[in-house]
């Protein structure tokens, strides 16, 4: 008896989270064995490569580091962007967001006359309203007059980038060095403490842990996060549940502008201790943000661990640039390819592939 | 040289099937040409799904369509262009911001090679309309004509391309009255011209004046087909609701109570901007099922809706025990204890990603059973669930399950648990049994008897003439957003009941 | 006669630099108008810029890296076609993945032909005969690159099919009702595909303007963020490629200004114009009649799968 074998698609109604995970993997493995490809046409050894990454962002004590507090921003962003995607708000300006949030810091760091142990605490207060107010614009924008929200967060970035550059080369301007242009260093109050011979700022990093927990919590046990599953999951539900689509929009959007902003609050009072230019102070941490909350399912727990993984990406980045000369840059063909994987394999979340064998007489 | 007897086309054996339903059960159906033959049916009578099958949108399980007395395949909306048949939808098929001529020659290939010649175009369009009274600006753009305007670039549509056939479905629907009187003496010259139309209607006087023939369509099987002069309303009447004796479930005699909802002179927009509710007023008690009867689409669902808060209201009041709810706001309304089981269970009734214990507070979630300064009392949740489960006999493998596993008639089952769990005082019943089998559909009509006992006044919105003849104790007929009468249901005659839904107005005493 | 001098430089400048700002923008409004959105454009610009960089460098000929550069922009593009009209899947981070990945492989692959000089660019002409019309002969016809010609004659033309020929009709239509379009037997999918297709390549041979014509160099992340502004552009043009043309000459002046003015308006502002005025159109354009007028195709965005309405 000869068996034949053909296969059948049918629709999958739930995804479990085996497979999930499942998918998740092989997309990351995809985009990780095509990415070696470049590196082979490139004329380096893809395995080379990867060992130089591994080695360098978690084989010894600085790389891990380096990994941990690339995660920070990674983290605090990516877990804000958890809580706007599940409304479905495609907040693609957590990139500005983070600059507001920077620049309200420095300016409570520069200029206001606060008590030194005040100081630290009005900074972060301050970034957190920074980031909130420019992720409450658009969110405005899109409840009273119905404007697409990916476009306007998109245009608020280069508009924080330009505001940030206008600042550093204007009013906030301070000593330059090498053309780059910064504003004046942070009085020490205003100084994150760092873990002694690492550069993580470790109460940005307790920050974004407990903020994570809690936006968990937020979603998954209270009232606000059962409005937002239902905003998110079924708008139309949600309206003839009664639930006001515009204090939703504008609660997620708060969270999410101010939690990016917290994130850049951590880069420039924990990193830099300057304002400077904003390609400096986000290496497109809003945008690789996307990423890291997407592959999380946007789930905010998760996003600890997705942060993690974008963060070793990110100092395997340093690494490449160091050992084999490679621009910073290129971890973005990491990012790009992981994003596209990811999305080009959700079909296969939902549509399963069956094998049938049906037996020839 | 007429091959097909004289036959435009014929429908032979049409089976056509959906989960859950047969729309069309052995269909046969011979349209002569130049007639303009009506097809009169209420809702699932299966008169659309004829014509789609026609005009190519579904394929059908069984049978054949023949044309010049050679089955045809009709495998898309173009196959059913290319044979010269051309259908007016009841929602236009247009392109807002292009102008008419280019919605016209949408699709055609128009023009040498990629460059249009507007000017022979607007010309063709322009003699076209001249020759059928279809007047209109080529150049204008389609979102800037007025409904009735619109549905004329829909007819040069199908004349343009030269159809011998043209299918019109409800048209009368969005038009003023002299709208319709134009459009009637367009289609008289178009038959004059050698046209054939087939006109699905619910209303019987347009049967009456405008076709040729009529066939009566019930439950997706045809139930006569007659010349319309040897035809009169009250008979189509009767074919279209049907004569058969209804079943009547043990119903305990209505013990009336004290008025619980009071609507005066109410008038609504429906979302294309017209008026679907003109001046509805009617009381309904404590105790009582009023059942509101009608074709779908004569203001019944923006009834429901203005009730519950879901869509505004123009003009009018509406007292809830004495308290005006006129224009409060969905969850205000939600928070007086009022019930509403939604016409469209999956999109609007539930969140299909969360799961049925979620489901089951999905209004109640604020309140302080539920909730405890901002935080869900995930216990609570969970015990309800299991009491709604039992109560209502909803089979599941847990509270936790998504409730998009379920069947149609669990989740209703879950929907009607959570509106009723508080025992509402008013209840709004959209289509409760719509899609639903036998076993679920009595489960559901035992529930609403049961509310009933309560003392809940109960608003029920249904197509089903059957149940609203064995649940109801009055009957109200909407007939394009105006009510044409309510009758005791124990001593209605199903035959003027269709004569209400198809537009005749009540001449006995209202009650 | 500095100041003539000064107006004629800015505008002949500004009409060089608006060329690839109207090339994306042309080829994003093509995209947009069928409903589909493209982030990915700096992707698909800077990978432009690369390939035209190098196949010129190889082969000596400018051409053929201007037309290597249109194949590379619309080959990156067909991946986004891919993901988003055949798989349905989210057209925004589509286009972001894209645009990350193509400043990821022009950066890795670009690394070591900075500095590198070009045997060949494409030249700037001057014709003498028609330089000498008062005020736009210097501007037009004094050392222009040919490119810039063949973008101004490409806006008539791409305007016209857009507007007056069946084919421009039949993609307004898919942007605005993909249903519509279906019912009457048009291919949403294959229009979308071509419509996306047109938007890679002229983001490529923008990006080959940059590179090879405009200011013949390599260097990584030279579009610096073009891509984006094109977006803001499409907006401002209200999908139109006459108001395109508009609209890039208008910011590319602006641009250049940002130099020149800089002791009266800060240049940040200026290069902040394009994006806040980008939302200024959507807030005009939100409301009802206007909308219809003058807004974004109504599918823009959405994936369409047939029989959902």
């Amino acid at each position: 008896m000869r068996g034949r074998v053909n296969f059948k698609v049918e629709r999958r109604p739930i995804a479990s989270g085996f497979t999930v995970f499942l998918v998740s993997l092989f997309a990351i493995l995809a985009a990780l064995v095509v990415a070696g490809i470049f590196f082979q046409i490139y004329g380096v050894s893809p395995i080379r490569a990867y060992q130089l990454i591994l080695r360098g962002s978690l084989g010894s004590i600085f790389g891990l580091t380096e990994t941990i507090r690339r995660a920070i921003p990674l983290l605090l962003c990516g877990v804000g962007l958890t809580v706007a995607f599940r409304a479905l708000f495609w907040n693609i300006g957590a990139e500005g967001q983070l600059l507001m949030g920077a620049v309200a810091a420095a300016g409570i760091a520069l200029f206001s006359k606060l008590p030194d142990p005040l100081l630290l605490p009005a900074m972060f207060v301050g970034g957190f309203l920074g980031g909130a107010v420019w992720g409450l614009i658009p969110a405005i924008l899109k409840v009273i007059l119905g404007i697409n929200d990916v476009i306007t967060t998109l245009m608020l970035n280069y508009i924080a980038i330009y505001f940030v550059e206008w600042l550093i080369h204007g009013p906030w301007k301070g000593p330059s060095a090498r053309g780059f242009a910064y504003s004046d260093t942070f009085p020490h109050a205003a100084w994150l403490p760092t873990i002694p011979g690492t550069r993580i700022h470790w109460p940005t990093l307790i920050l974004g842990l407990v903020l994570a927990v809690m936006m968990y919590i937020l979603i998954n046990r209270t009232k606000s996060g059962f409005e937002i599953r239902v905003i998110g999951e079924n708008p139309d539900a949600a309206r003839y549940a009664g639930i006001s689509q515009l204090k939703t929009t504008l609660l997620v959007m708060l969270i999410s502008g101010g939690l990016a902003g917290l994130a850049g609050v951590g880069e420039i009072a924990g990193i830099h201790m300057r304002l400077l230019g904003p390609s400096h102070i986000s290496m497109g941490y809003g945008y690789t943000a996307i990423i890291v909350a997407w592959l999380a399912r946007c789930n905010p727990l998760a996003v600890v661990v997705t942060s993690l993984l974008f963060g070793v990406i990110m100092s395997g980045g340093d690494v490449i640039k160091v050992s084999l000369g490679l621009p910073f840059q290129l971890i973005n063909v990491f990012n790009g390819l992981i994003l596209l994987f990811l999305i080009g394999s959700e079909i296969f979340l939902r549509y399963k592939i069956s094998f049938l064998r049906s037996l020839r007489r | 040289m007429d091959s097909s007897g004289g036959y435009a086309v014929e429908l032979k054996g049409i089976v056509k099937r959906f989960p859950g339903v047969i729309a069309n059960d052995g269909i046969d159906l011979k349209i002569r040409r130049g007639e303009i033959h009506c097809l009169l049916g209420e809702n699932g009578a299966g008169k659309t799904t004829l014509m789609r099958v026609l005009y190519g949108l579904y394929r059908p399980d069984e049978g054949e369509i023949i044309l010049n007395s050679e089955p045809v395949q009709m495998t898309s909306p173009r196959a059913a262009l290319d044979h010269h048949i051309g259908m007016v939808h009841q929602h236009f098929r247009l392109v807002p911001t292009l102008t008419v001529q280019e919605n016209i020659i949408l699709g055609l290939n128009e023009g040498t090679g990629p460059f249009m010649n507007f000017r022979k175009t607007r010309e063709k369009i322009l003699a076209i309309a001249d020759k059928y009274g279809l007047l209109v600006d080529p150049q204008a753009k389609v979102w800037q004509l007025a409904v009735g305007q619109q549905q004329r670039v829909e007819i040069l549509k199908a004349l343009y391309r030269k159809v011998d056939i043209l299918i019109m479905d409800e048209p009368t629907s969005v038009l003023t009255p002299q709208e319709v009187e134009q459009l009637f003496s367009t289609l008289r010259t178009l038959v004059d011209d050698g046209l054939t139309i087939i006109f699905i209607t619910h209303k019987l006087d347009e049967v009456m004046e405008v076709s040729d023939r009529v066939t009566v369509l019930r439950k997706g099987k045809v139930v006569s087909t007659l010349p319309t002069a040897k035809a009169d309303k009250t008979t189509l009447a009767k074919l279209m609701v049907g004569r058969e004796v209804v079943f009547r479930l043990k119903k305990s005699p209505m013990k009336r109570r004290e008025k619980i909802l009071e609507v005066r002179n109410l008038y609504a927009l429906n979302d294309r901007g017209f008026l679907a509710l003109r001046g509805i007023s009617f009381d309904l008690f404590g105790g009582e099922i009023l059942s509101v009867a009608g074709v779908s689409g004569n203001g019944q669902n923006e009834l429901a809706e203005v009730l519950t808060g879901l869509r505004k209201s123009t003009k009018g009041r509406i007292f809830l025990e004495k308290k005006e709810i006129t224009n409060c706001s969905a969850r205000d309304i939600d928070n007086l204890n009022v019930a509403h089981i939604p016409a469209e269970r999956i999109r609007i009734g539930i969140v299909p990603a969360l799961t049925i214990s979620e489901n089951l507070i999905l209004k109640k979630y604020r309140s302080s059973r539920f909730s405890c300064k901002g935080f869900l009392n995930n216990k609570k949740i969970e015990e309800n669930a299991r009491c709604a489960m039992s109560n209502y006999q909803i089979a599941a493998p847990s509270y936790d399950t998504p409730i998009k596993l379920l069947s149609g008639g669990n989740i209703q089952k879950v929907i009607l648990a959570r509106e009723l769990s508080e025992n509402p005082r008013l209840i709004v019943a959209v289509h409760p049994t719509y899609g639903l089998d036998i076993g679920a559909t009595e489960q559901v009509r035992k529930i609403l008897l049961t509310q009933r006992e309560r003392g809940a006044a109960i608003l029920l919105i249904s197509e089903d003439l059957e149940e609203i003849m064995t649940l109801s104790d009055r009957i109200m007929v909407l007939f394009n957003g105006e009510v044409m009468g309510i009758l005791d249901a124990e001593s209605a005659d199903i035959g003027e009941i269709g004569l209400m839904m198809a537009g005749t107005r009540y001449e006995g005493e209202k009650l | 006669m500095g100041w003539e001098n000064w107006i004629i430089t800015s505008l002949s400048r500004s009409l060089a630099y608006g060329t690839p700002l109207l090339l994306g923008t042309l080829g994003e409004i093509y995209t947009e108008r069928s409903g589909v959105l493209n982030l990915g454009v700096e992707g698909m610009m800077i990978m432009g810029a690369y390939s035209a960089f190098t196949i010129t460098y190889i082969s000596g000929n400018p051409w053929w890296g201007i037309m290597v550069a249109a194949v590379v922009g619309g080959a990156f593009s067909l991946i986004h076609a891919f993901t988003t009209v055949t798989l349905k899947a989210n057209q925004v981070v589509s286009g972001l993945s894209l645009t990350m990945l193509g400043l990821g492989l022009s950066g890795m692959f670009g690394r070591g032909w900075e500095g590198k000089p070009l045997p060949a660019t494409i030249p700037k002409i001057t014709i003498s005969h028609f330089s000498k019309i008062p005020l736009l002969g210097p501007i037009l016809f004094v050392e222009q690159n040919l490119i810039v010609y063949l973008t101004i004659l490409l806006v008539p033309l791409l305007w016209y099919i857009l507007y007056r020929t069946r084919i421009g009709i039949t993609i307004r239509s898919v942007g605005e009702s993909p249903a519509t379009a279906d019912s009457l037997g048009i291919s949403v999918n294959r229009v979308r595909y071509l419509c996306v297709f047109i938007g890679g390549v002229l983001a490529g041979l923008a990006g080959g303007y940059l590179s090879v014509a405009y200011r013949p160099a390599w260097t990584e992340g030279m579009t610096a963020g073009m891509g984006w502004i094109v977006i803001a552009l499409t907006i401002f043009a209200f999908w139109n490629p006459a108001y395109g043309m508009l609209g890039a000459y208008l910011f590319a002046a602006l641009y250049h200004l940002a130099f020149r003015l800089q002791p009266w308006v800060s240049p940040e502002l200026l290069k902040a114009m394009p994006y806040a005025f980008a939302i200024l159109v959507l807030i005009f354009v939100s409301r009802g009649t206007l909308q219809k007028r003058m807004g974004a195709p109504a599918a823009l965005g959405l994936p369409y799968i047939r029989g959902e309405e």
